[in-house]
């Protein structure tokens, strides 16, 4: 059976998996359609949570990112995971108390104004279409893959795919449906990374290899990779070589960001008690740390595996591979293969008949190559976003397991997709249509918004996922920088002060939003349209900050605003300052009430 | 409904737990990971440092603990103080 048949089985059995489940869970009424009548058990909300969670950005983009610069994106590693102590400990409880369906209608409960809740549902709407940009790019490099078609076509074939599985159900659909995604990309995440950690550390738990020894060389692991890397001019993996400051915010965005995600609060609106909210936050977090401990090793591993493959006799002292190795023999047949999708490419410069790998811009390097005749490095490209995909064609593992992988990033691409377009449209129907233009709306026109909302939502994204601000990792962070300046800062305030009032919270988002929002655009783009930028990433507008870095400020902002503008106007009324009581003890949380 | 003093005592617990987290929180990521990871370097882990393996694995755990801990704690504080959901 040809590679190709072997992943469209894999995918195909998966896909029916999670279609049998959504028809069999399928949503009735409005309530189950959102918030699957919150009867789900802490664990498998954990799981699917995790699911929803871990998107094309965990699963295929943020290893590769790690593997080519080493330490310094630590940061995803870090911001992605430690999120969750402010969600378990900051919002969670209070939020699942409070028993509302949506992120706006607490923030307009709270702050007892149409308006916050309208604020609220447009910093939702931005944040999460940014996200799903992201997503429609791990979409298209996985889709692009696995059917041997261009980035671009793979894209569009994904948009589909998503649309039809997002129409398909609600929260429940949903909800069981991700616990089987979660099952899929983690083995599919784990079997390859234990199959190279045992190939290259001899321990089948790659998280331990990656702290390990080599079995090769003898020498460890990280140790090894230090050397193979500085040999051919790259920065030293582990060493810490980013601007500090740009590192920590970088950091700090991430973890506030994914606090303030709408599609991941929400699903602690699902859970049948407070205590149960506190629990599953803990075990989305172990469900998403066995992928993240996973991926730092995966990174290391398919970095080392890269470099000598590229130099098979004896490192960049020996002789790089030949073009004829590349066409020939199969342990190279994945670049070829890659090669299709236009994200994988190499050029023989000087004719020699070999492709050299090596950092040309590294002064010591350039002078060894021009006294070997190396006319620059001949690897020309290689996107971030292929590496895990890539990883197991790379590392000569059995064609099932290429097959597996395949199955597992879409699963991870869908299923995120999948809760981002739920959220967009709960907000759109439930909040902006239901909550504000029209009250006396039917349950079936509701839903009937709720799906015209995620067919929007998603053609915009492709549209914009054509032109991708950057790899599928670097755009999703962006959304975490809106979330984070925009939602979270609201929802804390809103549970522990009692002073901020209506104005407060509508100028400390609307300030937060905006002043991210205007920073990332004059750094990727009006809109993400190239060409339309003033600065770069490289040079930024405020000292060393990053766009990417920048949602803690706006958060910082969005807290200062509030303070400042609720300290000038009228004071919270108390019925309010007993409703934020009330959320704060568990005691008296039934189910949710719908209006 | 227990009283408002109760509940007063209650949110000062929860919120001293909070803080404590917190704390431990940053030190383990923004401190061990990235600040403070010149002060480790001494301590090698695997190849590596000890300030390496909290930016990439490290961290990780203590949030893990840190989430479960606080569950406990909070369930604990919960029936402490008569607000528990019965």
């Amino acid at each position: 059976m040809s590679q190709f048949a072997i992943n469209l089985l894999f995918v195909g059995a998966s896909f029916a998996l999670y279609i049998g489940i959504a028809i069999w869970a399928r949503a009735g009424s409005t309530s189950e359609f959102y918030a699957a009548g919150r009867g789900v058990h802490p664990v498998t909300n954990g799981m699917a949570t995790a699911a929803d969670w871990m998107s094309a950005a965990s699963f295929i983009s943020m290893a590769g990112l790690i593997a080519f610069t080493g330490y310094d994106n630590s940061s995803f590693l870090m911001g992605w995971t430690g999120g969750y102590v402010l969600l378990a400990l900051l919002l969670a409880p209070y939020l699942r108390k409070f028993g509302k369906f949506t992120v706006s209608e607490f923030i307009g409960d709270r702050f007892y104004s149409p308006t916050a809740r309208i604020v609220a549902v447009v910093c939702l709407i931005v944040a999460s279409t940014t996200y799903v940009i992201g997503q429609m790019t791990g979409v298209g490099v996985a889709f692009g893959r696995f059917l041997e078609v261009s980035n671009t076509a793979g894209l569009l074939i994904g948009a589909c795919v998503v649309f039809a599985y997002a129409v398909f159900g609600g929260m429940k659909g949903v909800t069981y449906t991700q616990v089987a995604q979660y099952c899929v990309l983690i083995t599919a995440y784990t079997i390859p990374a234990v199959f190279i950690s045992l190939q290259l550390t001899g321990t089948p738990i790659p998280a331990l290899g990656l702290f390990g020894d080599h079995v090769a060389s003898g020498e460890p692991l990280l140790a090894k990779l230090d050397a193979v890397v500085t040999e051919l001019g790259f920065k030293e993996y582990t060493a810490h070589h980013a601007d500090t400051l740009n590192m920590v915010l970088f950091t700090l965005s991430l973890m506030i960001g994914t606090a303030g995600l709408p599609h991941v609060i929400m699903r602690f609106f699902t859970v049948p008690k407070v205590s149960d909210a506190r629990w599953s936050a803990g075990w989305t977090l172990v469900f998403i740390a066995l992928l993240y401990l996973t991926a730092p090793a995966v990174g290391a591993m398919a970095r080392l595996n890269i470099s000598e493959l590229m130099w098979p006799n004896g490192g960049i002292s020996g002789e790089a591979v030949t073009t004829e190795q590349i066409a020939n023999d199969p342990e190279y047949d994945w670049m070829a293969t890659w090669q299709k999708t236009g994200l994988l490419d190499w050029e023989d410069k000087n004719g020699d008949g070999k492709i050299q790998f090596y950092n040309d811009k590294n002064e010591d390097l350039q002078a060894m190559a021009a006294e070997k005749g190396w006319e620059g490095n001949e690897l020309t490209k290689f996107n971030r976003d292929i590496l895990v995909l890539a990883n197991p064609e790379i590392a000569n593992l059995p064609s099932w397991v290429i097959g597996l992988v395949a199955a597992g990033g879409l699963a991870a691409a869908l299923s995120t997709a999948a809760g981002l377009l739920l959220a967009i449209s709960s907000a759109v129907s439930h909040d902006l249509i239901k909550g504000a233009i029209n009250p006396s709306i039917s349950e079936k026109n509701e839903l009937l918004s709720a799906r015209i909302a995620m067919g929007v939502a998603i053609a915009v994204a492709t549209w914009l996922g054509l032109n991708p601000p950057g790899f599928a990792a670097q755009t999703v962070a962006l959304a975490f920088g809106l979330a984070a300046a925009s939602i979270f800062p609201a929802l804390m305030m809103g549970i522990f002060s009692t002073k901020i009032n209506n104005t407060g919270a509508v100028a400390g988002m609307l300030a937060g939003l905006t002043v991210t929002l205007v920073y990332i655009f004059l750094h990727k783009g009006w809109l993400f349209i190239p060409g339309t930028n003033s600065f770069t990433d490289a040079d930024p507008l405020l000292g060393t900050i990053k766009s990417t870095s920048f949602g803690a400020i706006g958060a910082a902002v969005n807290f200062a605003v509030a303070y400042l503008v609720a300290g000038m106007t009228k004071e919270t009324p108390a019925e309010i300052k007993a409703l934020v009581e009330s959320v704060r003890v568990p005691r008296g949380a039934g189910a949710a009430q719908d209006h | 409904m227990s009283d408002n003093s109760s509940n007063d005592a209650y949110w000062k617990a929860n919120v001293r737990i909070i803080l404590i987290s917190l704390v431990i929180w940053a030190l383990v990521s923004f401190g061990f990971g990235i600040l403070l990871r010149p002060m480790l370097a001494g301590i090698s882990v695997g190849g590596s440092d000890l300030g390496f393996w909290f930016a990439q694995q490290g961290s990780i755990l203590v949030f893990l603990a840190l989430i479960f801990n606080y569950a406990w704690q909070m369930n604990k504080l919960d029936i402490a103080h008569g607000v528990d959901e019965e």
